[in-house]
């Protein structure tokens, strides 16, 4: 709340309650509403360069060499030419310049694109076709079926009856199911009657903007009366209208202030580990270039002092310079210049080119391509790559990520008999492919030509006519709570409250029991191609605790029967006692499809004795009436008359999972990442995903459920969670207890702890808000963080965002998020990484998202292979390229003792102002695009070689110290070496070789040789691209070096080139090359030595997978995994219905149907004719 | 082979930046305009008395000016030793970084009018040397002076001797002295001076740093060499049965 309520303080007042009036733009306007526009965008077309500068300038580095630019514009302190910094500067700024320009161009493109999504306004009268973003507050807008929803709306009136409005929430909440809304009786007289609507003047008082997206109260005036607004009559933005035809609204909420805008979160500038961690080495280099030039300055003030006072004679003090300690104080300056080198600018543009390369070969793989839909993976963000071989924490949505929200009817076991299963002539069970033989439908004409079954014997069955089976189906045509349309004759589309049951009916349907069409009191069955109507007397809905309906239908024949389906552990209980025997057998074929991860129903029915039901239906009416404990008396009602069923068998619903979801979190749990499950599904729901996908299963010590509704229950249950997987860490010497009891404020980050075996945790979305809430944060986070796998379930779009937060602030590691719906976006801006599943129908997360791909599995490729290789990548880059300046600029600094500590750089200008820039750069990039130690398949064969990366093992404060340490050991080398070699000597004809110019040149090409041997050694994927780099760019040096010293450039630039002949008279030497030499043997000497030593005696758990990895490559490589999964699950039943009460009381009372359905009337009587309606109630 | 005789600095900072900066390439590459503008790197040894100094700068000025001379003595006779001084500077120095400046004819002290001598030199620049190859910026003592040193103590060629013939060496062993002009004062500064006579071999002059270096390394490597493979075949075939996690 708070983060969101910011942005409006800075405007205006926070507003405390919104008034407004239909209709009434002119009242509407003195409040200042937001309007319907939305802004993502950061800058316009004027705002953009000092924004934009301002903003770069905020970056450490970048304001250091502007205050290092400046530095070099005083002339007594300036000791390198300007240029060697305005260069690099003025080229940094410009490219992350561009690609701001080039980001935000594409937000306001996709802003522009909502804004101006047409939408149709009621204004003087009539209907206008207006743009979203000139809806105001207040406005009445009509939307028709299947739109966007503009704003938050307040429903008017709609097409339907008692002007219900069905609504998919998908984008808001990640549901699939609809939703009803009603509206007001009072407005839904208003119709779609333009003159009164244009009349209505109702005043609306309601809260302020929140993000709230289950809650809002208000209330409207009309005509002096008052009535009660709640949620139930508001069209959020972001759902889309379904089955209604049109519907009519009042804008309540416009633009950013709906709540849809106010759960996005707010963008937040990402950055990586690696970022963070350079920025503070970054610092540390400050200080001690701080530290050096303090030394050097202190030292040049002594030699001033000392000797340069009495040198005066030959070289007088500068001009203005009348102390030494004065001389002492420009001097720290100077050397800030010329040691800056420690931090190159060209770090910055080098990290950023690696990680563009590495998004390139995220877009480029054709392996995290999609074809189905045409998508390729995509790398939005191309900041972030090496953070995706970090991952420690994966946060994943459930519905359209782990699953493809498609129910499927798989299996079933009918009387003891189980369906589903295709055998071969052997009797071996075949693997159903696309290949296997479908069932032939076509003697239905009803049929959904969408189903697929393979196992030919159920319609065998069905056609022989065999009793259970024809009972089976029925049932499932029957007993539910589904709504048909049928626009078209045999064009029936079932609108279910959830998929399981469409899946269901349709599978009923297919088979030949089509249910048509209902009205509150029949329910129409095509059985076999024969139309019955069966009176529909009671349905005994879905709840919670029950987990089963039935319904009472009288048919055609007048049988009375109840029927039931609903979990088995339930059901069971309530069975007729002569059905033991079926019930094992079916025990036996439910432990089966459950071990296949389908979820389960266990269906019986009962034939009623027609006194006993009038007697029971006569109670029933009675407590429904009742006013007090109505619910209570109805639940004992049913109780009653659901037992001694009859058995009939069991339906298995496969949830259909994204290709290679179980394979992928396999392989993701093997490189040690914890995944988390946040959905809005219920328990049951995400459960059952949880075991079919392999992340819940029996090998778990314990699956701990989180369910208690008041704080304290919520602690009990944690605590006595983790009681159980690590009952030390209640004991005071417990080192977070320690923690804890040592300071009194909660410490920012915990250690991770280790449970005594594998647990998993499920925590509803109720419980996850005490969990959430102040003092419990610490004990949600230590619990959970210790289970391997966490699914929050019934959890809203902040919720998880909130928990993101949660394990970002209190624990050390790297978070992912994934997730395709609007639901996820925050989710996704919180996490490190955000991960939007494209070619789905919203886009949302995919807009605000770090990268996104077609299906799940790709995850592991992208992080296994793609964030491995960036991380390692960036890390031997980091290590490379600290070490290459280390040993590039410390040699200034031992020079100092030689050359009175007076700024004398010991290379030529040229070659500093080349080194990083041409000389080095392209054979450190070579290396950072292309270096891998292992290949893809590899990786993935091999996911412990992912743990390295969460540990930031390979580039980490100890690995700096250790760069620079090598850096100080190779300058030194790189610069008494040549010392040695040059002291009191001369050529072999006599003249001079000991002078500045020669020994500048002597211990540059040291140095290039050098640091080009250090990355051979560090490269260790060698293609052509490397070779090529690091052979032309020693090349490119010895060219330009004698191009640079030769006598056409001193002729030409006599000024700028004072170096010539230097080249030629140098290297021509032998003594010169074989210090060269010495310094090369030197310099890698311990490197190699060190690295044999540590590979011998210290090998880490990836060097052995790597020399395992080797020796496997000498043989053929082992063909591509194909590991069936093992299931040893027990049973579950998945009864998935929403959370709330199905819509059984809507159908019973009619008001949902319309006066007439005009296909479902085959044959001689209506439906609702009088004849059939009162009979038998 | 020839002998080659040296003087030597120490505590002398030709590497010092702002000593290092203060010339004027241009002006020593003859540039015309240079030699009566010199650039402002020269000061404060710019101009003198308003006029420009050639060569300026501080390294210019304070050229080392004492002069050497080598006698064998033989039988109380002084013979003195022929001292070459063409051929002691690099050869693109000489010819391609040095240069007088242009004009008419090929009179130097014409060509330099207008410029003034360095503070600290006794006489102009075109006064170096009789012979006019020798003359002017393409003194090569003056070359050789303004290649400056790396280190603050160095040596520089000064003369070559020349081996006469093959049958004899080229300084016989016998009683020599050194005759010095002491023009140059580096007592301020706590500075010393050196004469050096010296041979050269194929190497270079002689510094034996990189001989014991290089048997130095050699042995450390050897001896890491033998120690390295005790090691891997003690404990190398360790990672090999090593279980590997999961």
């Amino acid at each position: 709340m708070s983060l969101f309520g910011l942005k409006f303080g800075k405007k205006k007042l926070k507003e405390e309650e919104r008034q407004l009036q239909a209709n009434n733009r002119d009242f509407n306007l003195q409040f200042e509403y937001a309007n319907n526009t939305i802004k993502t965008s950061k800058y316009n077309f004027f705002t953009f360069l000092p924004l934009n500068l301002f903003e770069q300038f905020q970056r450490i580095a970048n304001a250091y060499f502007l205050f290092l630019l400046i530095l070099q514009l005083i002339p007594q302190i300036s000791s390198l030419a300007w240029f060697t910094t305005v260069v690099p500067l003025v080229l940094v700024l410009a490219v992350s310049g561009v690609k701001d320009a080039i980001d935000d161009f594409n937000r306001h493109k996709s802003d522009k694109h909502v804004n101006n999504r047409p939408v149709q306004v009621l204004i003087n009268g009539m209907l206008k076709d207006e743009k979203w973003m000139n809806v105001q507050v207040g406005d009445i807008i009509k939307l028709e079926n299947n739109n966007f929803v503009t704003a938050d709306l307040l429903l008017l009136s709609s097409s339907e009856p008692h002007s219900l409005t069905y609504i998919e929430t998908a984008e808001l909440d990640g549901e699939t199911n609809l939703k009803v809304k009603q509206a007001l009786t009072v407005t839904s007289e208003l119709g779609e009657d333009l003159q009164k609507l244009t009349e209505f003047n109702g005043e609306v008082k309601c809260e302020a903007p929140n993000n709230k997206l289950d809650k809002f109260t208000g209330t409207l005036t009309l005509q002096g009366e008052k009535y009660a607004l709640d949620n139930e009559k508001m069209l959020l933005r972001g759902c889309t209208i379904r089955n209604t035809e049109w519907c009519f609204g009042l804008v309540i909420y416009a633009g950013p202030d709906t709540k849809l805008m106010q759960n996005s979160g707010k963008t937040t500038f990402k950055r990586t580990s690696i970022d963070r961690l350079m920025n503070v080495l970054v610092l540390v280099i400050f200080a001690f270039l701080a530290l050096m030039c303090l030394i050097l300055a202190i030292g040049n003030g002594i030699w001033e002092y000392d000797k340069g006072y009495y040198f005066q004679v030959y070289l007088p003090w500068a001009e203005g310079v009348n102390s030494a300690s004065y001389s002492g104080f420009l001097m720290f300056w100077s050397y800030v210049i010329i040691l800056n080198t420690v931090v190159p600018i060209s770090l910055y543009v080098s990290v950023e080119i690696i990680r563009l390369g590495n998004s390139f070969y995220i877009d480029w793989d054709r392996k995290m391509y999609y074809p189905l839909n045409d998508t390729p993976a995509q790398a939005r963000t191309t900041t972030l790559n090496e953070e995706l071989g970090q991952i420690k924490y994966i946060f994943s949505d459930k519905t359209g990520t782990l699953t493809q929200n498609i129910m499927c009817f798989n299996k079933c076991s009918i009387n003891g008999k189980s369906y589903g299963d295709v055998y071969d002539m052997s009797g071996q069970r075949v693997e159903i492919n696309e290949n296997t033989e479908k069932v032939d439908f076509s003697y239905n004409q009803l049929a959904d030509p969408k189903f697929a079954f393979y196992d030919h014997s159920l319609v065998e069955a069905v056609k022989l006519s065999d009793v259970p089976t024809h009972r089976f189906f029925r049932l499932l045509s029957l007993c539910h709570t589904v709504m048909p349309e049928e626009k078209k004759e045999g064009n029936l589309v079932y609108q279910a409250q959830s998929p399981d049951e469409g899946a269901l009916v349709t599978a009923a349907r297919n088979f030949g029991f089509v249910f048509r069409a209902r009205t509150p009191e029949t329910i129409t069955i095509v059985e076999m191609g024969e139309t019955k109507i069966y009176k529909l007397l009671a349905i005994l809905d879905f709840n919670n605790v029950r987990k089963r309906m039935s319904v009472i239908v009288r048919s055609p024949e007048g049988d009375l029967t109840l029927y039931c389906k609903g979990a088995d552990t339930i059901l069971y209980e309530l069975l007729n006692s002569s059905c033991e025997s079926l019930k094992e057998e079916t025990t036996e074929h439910l432990n089966e499809f459950a071990g296949e991860g389908l979820r389960t129903l266990v269906v019986a029915y009962k034939n009623l004795d027609e006194d006993y039901f009038q007697d029971w239906i006569g109670r029933h009416h009675e407590a429904s009436t009742a006013l007090e404990g109505r619910e209570d008396k109805l639940s004992e009602l049913y109780e009653e008359i659901e037992k001694d069923l009859m058995l009939l068998g069991a339906t298995a619903i496969e949830d259909k999972l994204q290709d290679g979801v179980p394979q992928t979190i396999e392989t993701l749990a093997k490189a040690n990442i914890k995944i988390w499950v946040l959905t809005g599904d219920k328990q049951e729901t995400a459960m059952n995903i949880g075991y079919s996908c392999n992340l819940l299963n029996d090998d778990m010590e314990d699956v701990f459920v989180i369910e208690g509704s008041t704080s304290d229950d919520v602690l009990n249950e944690l605590r006595n969670a983790r009681k159980k997987m690590k009952p030390d860490s209640f004991l005071d010497s417990d080192e977070i207890n320690i923690q804890f009891e040592k300071s009194s404020k909660p410490p920012k980050i915990l250690p991770d702890e280790q449970a005594n075996g594998v647990y998993g945790l499920v925590i509803t979305g109720h419980s996850l808000a005490y969990a959430l809430e102040g003092n419990l944060e610490l004990e949600l986070v230590r619990t959970a963080c210790m289970c391997k796998v966490v699914i929050c379930c019934r959890v809203t779009p902040l919720q998880k965002a909130q928990v993101v937060e949660l394990v970002k602030k209190y624990k050390k590691a790297v978070t992912l998020a994934i997730g395709d719906g609007a639901n996820d976006v925050s989710m996704i801006k919180t996490a490190h990484i955000g991960v939007g599943i494209s070619g789905q129908e919203g886009m949302q997360a995919v807009l605000s998202s770090d990268f996104s791909f077609a299906q799940f599995r790709y995850l592991q490729r992208l992080l296994l292979v793609h964030g491995r290789w960036s991380y390692i990548r960036m890390c031997k880059f980091l290590k490379y390229f600290f070490y290459k300046n280390f040993a590039f600029t410390l040699v200034h600094f031992w020079y100092g003792f030689f050359s009175g500590f007076s700024a004398q750089t010991v290379y030529d200008e040229w070659f500093i102002t080349l080194y990083n820039l041409v000389y080095t750069s392209l054979p450190v990039l070579g290396m950072s695009l292309f270096d891998q130690d292992v290949d893809d398949r590899w990786s993935m064969l091999f996911p412990q070689l992912y743990v390295p990366g969460q540990q930031n093992l390979y580039f980490n404060k100890v690995v700096f110290v250790k760069c620079m340490l090598q850096g100080i050991y190779s300058s030194l080398i790189l610069f008494f070496i040549p010392y040695g070699a040059m002291y009191n000597t001369m050529r072999s004809d006599g003249k001079a070789i000991a002078d500045y110019q020669s020994f500048a040149l002597m211990a540059q090409t040291c140095l290039l040789i050098v640091v080009s041997v250090q990355i051979g050694l560090d490269t260790s994927y060698w293609t052509v691209v490397n070779q090529f780099f690091i052979w032309g760019s020693l090349s490119v040096y010895f060219a330009i070096t004698f191009t640079m010293y030769s006598d056409g450039m001193y002729l030409i630039f006599t000024a700028s080139f004072p170096f010539i002949g230097t080249a030629r008279n140098t290297l021509s030497q032998p003594n010169v090359w074989l210090a060269i030499f010495l310094s090369i043997t030197l310099c890698v000497l311990p490197v190699v030595g060190f690295r044999f030593l540590k590979a011998q005696l210290k090998p880490t758990p990836s060097d052995k997978v790597l020399l395992k990895i080797k020796e496997a490559k000498k043989r053929p490589p082992p063909p591509s995994p194909k590991r069936r999964l093992r299931r040893t699950s027990t049973r579950r039943s998945g009864y998935a219905f929403s959370h709330q009460h199905g819509f059984g009381a809507l159908i019973m009372s009619g008001r949902n149907m319309r006066p007439k359905s005009p296909f479902a009337t085959t044959g001689t009587f209506s439906p609702n004719s009088d004849k059939y309606k009162h009979k038998g109630l | 082979s020839n002998v080659f005789m040296y003087y030597g600095l120490s505590n002398f900072y030709q590497n010092h930046r702002r000593y290092v900066k203060s010339r004027d390439d241009s002006q020593l590459n003859g540039d015309n305009s240079s030699l009566l503008n010199p650039s402002k790197e020269c000061e404060p040894y710019r101009t003198n008395e308003d006029k420009p100094i050639a060569p300026c700068g501080a390294i210019a000025n304070s050229m080392f000016n004492d002069t050497l001379e080598l006698y064998r003595i033989d039988n109380n006779t002084k013979t003195p030793i022929t001292l070459i001084k063409k051929g002691i500077a690099w050869w693109t120095d000489k010819n391609v970084k040095f240069r007088n400046p242009t004009g008419d004819g090929n009179n130097l002290t014409a060509l330099f009018q207008g410029t003034t001598k360095p503070v600290n030199w006794p006489k102009p620049v075109y006064m170096l040397d009789l012979e006019p190859d020798n003359n002017g910026f393409i003194n090569e003592d003056f070359i050789v002076w303004m290649r400056t040193a790396a280190l603050p103590t160095f040596r520089k060629l000064y003369r070559l001797i020349e081996r006469k013939n093959n049958l004899q060496p080229t300084l016989q062993a016998g009683k020599y002295s050194l005759d010095i002009a002491y023009n140059y004062p580096v007592h301020s500064f706590d500075g010393r001076k050196r004469m050096i006579l010296s041979t050269i071999s194929w190497m270079g002059g002689k510094n034996p740093f990189l001989g014991i270096a290089y048997i130095t390394v050699g042995s450390i490597c050897f001896f890491l060499g033998v120690v390295l493979l005790i090691i891997h075949h003690k404990y190398g075939n360790r990672n090999t049965s090593a279980d590997i996690p999961n």
